[in-house]
């Protein structure tokens, strides 16, 4: 009798670590099952990628639609070459369509936006999105903005 | 005169070393030993469901208590220092993240190393003490295989499936704070949570964590209680040391293991 309520204690004690690691999957870390198979992947090329991370969503009207799976640099065109997994039930992105890199509130994080275009033909596996819109670089900006204020104080 | 002590501090350095170094691999070998001779245990099953209970079930209070608190700390620290930027939904990404790639694997190795390991090296130094060992030897059942890895395999299973749950209760805590007391709202605290947590880094290397500072505390515990001195000074001296050794290896590999899983080399 008392090996039995042992082996139910060790029974139950394995079962709450399976059951936590269960629950860290799918309550914690939103892991979906059969991800990998249902996305098409897009490529972007973009002036400039900075902060865009890896893992950034990729959405389309606030919904997102998928993810960006890697960042590296176009040799040829010396621009930023963004790919991303997108899900399979979006496959009906014109070709035309734009992304651009945008902000989730002043200081949040990156992430890329995509904005419908109006061509017939649509975007297929691999395919590129030329029409982009790099990300806002807020030194840049304040850049322009001195060097507007100089211009204007020496007319 | 002053020349002989130097050389005589030089000797006790070298004794010290050659000490430590003979203690790594008299420690390696009985691992090996332990691990690789895996025939003749008749009912080993049972023993392990035995060690596993005493290892593992009766650390269960303790993780799970301090699980509990270490998540409503975290919260509501996370929340006081978040809401002054605006962001407190970002206090469950923050727990989840702590709890999974650090405080999780880290403090149940401590905590382990605390409740489990003192325990099994006082309970194989109070065999070796009173002869239980020598005796099995005398009968013919090799005690490394009938005491030892039993312990050791049920130390490796159980720090995993400890760290698992003190993760899970303490984001479970975490949000007992952040959502029905602080106010945060749950929907944003769990989709922010499952935005920023990826299963492969961060699950999964806090996993691998775990796993690693099981494998040394185990380690260090049941080789400190068969190599201690069997007297009952030497009992006390030897758990003492698979405390102190014990968290300094789980600390120590932690920054290790950090630096190779998040480091970006």
């Amino acid at each position: 009798m008392q090996t039995r309520t042992m082996e139910i204690g060790v029974g139950l004690f394995l079962l709450a670590g399976l059951l936590a690691l269960l629950l860290l999957a799918l309550r914690v870390s939103g892991l979906s099952v059969a991800d990998s198979a249902d996305t098409y992947k897009l490529y972007a090329n973009f002036d400039n990628v900075a902060g865009l991370t890896v893992r950034a969503k990729v959405t389309m009207a606030g919904v997102t639609i998928g993810k960006v799976s890697a960042i590296d640099l176009d040799r040829d065109s010396y621009t930023g070459r963004v790919t991303m997994d997108l899900q399979k039930r979006v496959d009906n992105l014109p070709e035309d369509s734009t992304a651009s890199i945008l902000t989730a509130g002043l200081l949040g994080e990156k992430y890329v936006g995509i904005s419908v275009g109006g061509d017939e033909a649509l975007l297929k596996e691999g395919g590129v999105i030329r029409d982009t819109q790099s990300a806002l670089v807020l030194e840049d900006l304040i850049g322009k903005f001195l060097l507007n204020t100089v211009n204007k104080d020496s007319k | 005169m002053r020349q002989i002590s130097m050389l005589d501090r030089i000797a006790l350095f070298g004794r010290v070393g050659i000490a430590v170094l003979e203690a790594l691999g008299r420690s390696t070998l009985f691992l090996l030993h332990v691990l690789l001779g895996r025939n003749g245990v008749g009912n080993g099953f049972q023993l392990l469901i035995k060690q596993l209970y005493s290892v593992g079930v009766l650390s269960l209070a303790i993780i799970v208590v301090s699980g509990l608190f270490i998540g409503m700390v975290l919260a509501l620290q996370g929340f006081n220092i978040l809401v002054d930027y605006g962001s407190e939904q970002a206090v469950g990404q923050m727990v989840a993240l702590t709890l999974l790639r650090e405080l999780g694997p880290v403090v149940t190795g401590l905590l382990f190393a605390g409740r489990a390991g003192s325990a099994l090296t006082a309970e194989i130094g109070n065999m070796k003490s009173t002869e239980q060992l020598s005796s099995l030897e005398m009968i013919g059942v090799d005690p490394l295989k009938y005491i030892i890895a039993p312990r050791l395999w049920a130390g490796f299973i159980s720090m995993p499936l400890l760290a698992m749950i003190f993760s899970v209760v303490g984001i479970w805590g975490g949000a007992m704070v952040a959502v029905d007391w602080l106010g945060v709202y749950e929907g944003s605290f769990w989709g922010n949570m499952q935005n920023s947590v990826n299963f492969q880094d961060d699950v999964l290397n806090g996993v691998i964590k775990s796993i690693v500072f099981a494998f040394v505390i185990t380690w260090i515990a049941v080789f400190q209680g068969y190599d201690c001195e069997p007297t009952s000074e030497g009992i006390g001296r030897a758990t003492t040391k698979t405390v102190v050794y014990a968290s300094l290896a789980v600390l120590g590999l932690d920054f290790i293991l950090t630096a190779l899983m998040f480091g970006d080399f």
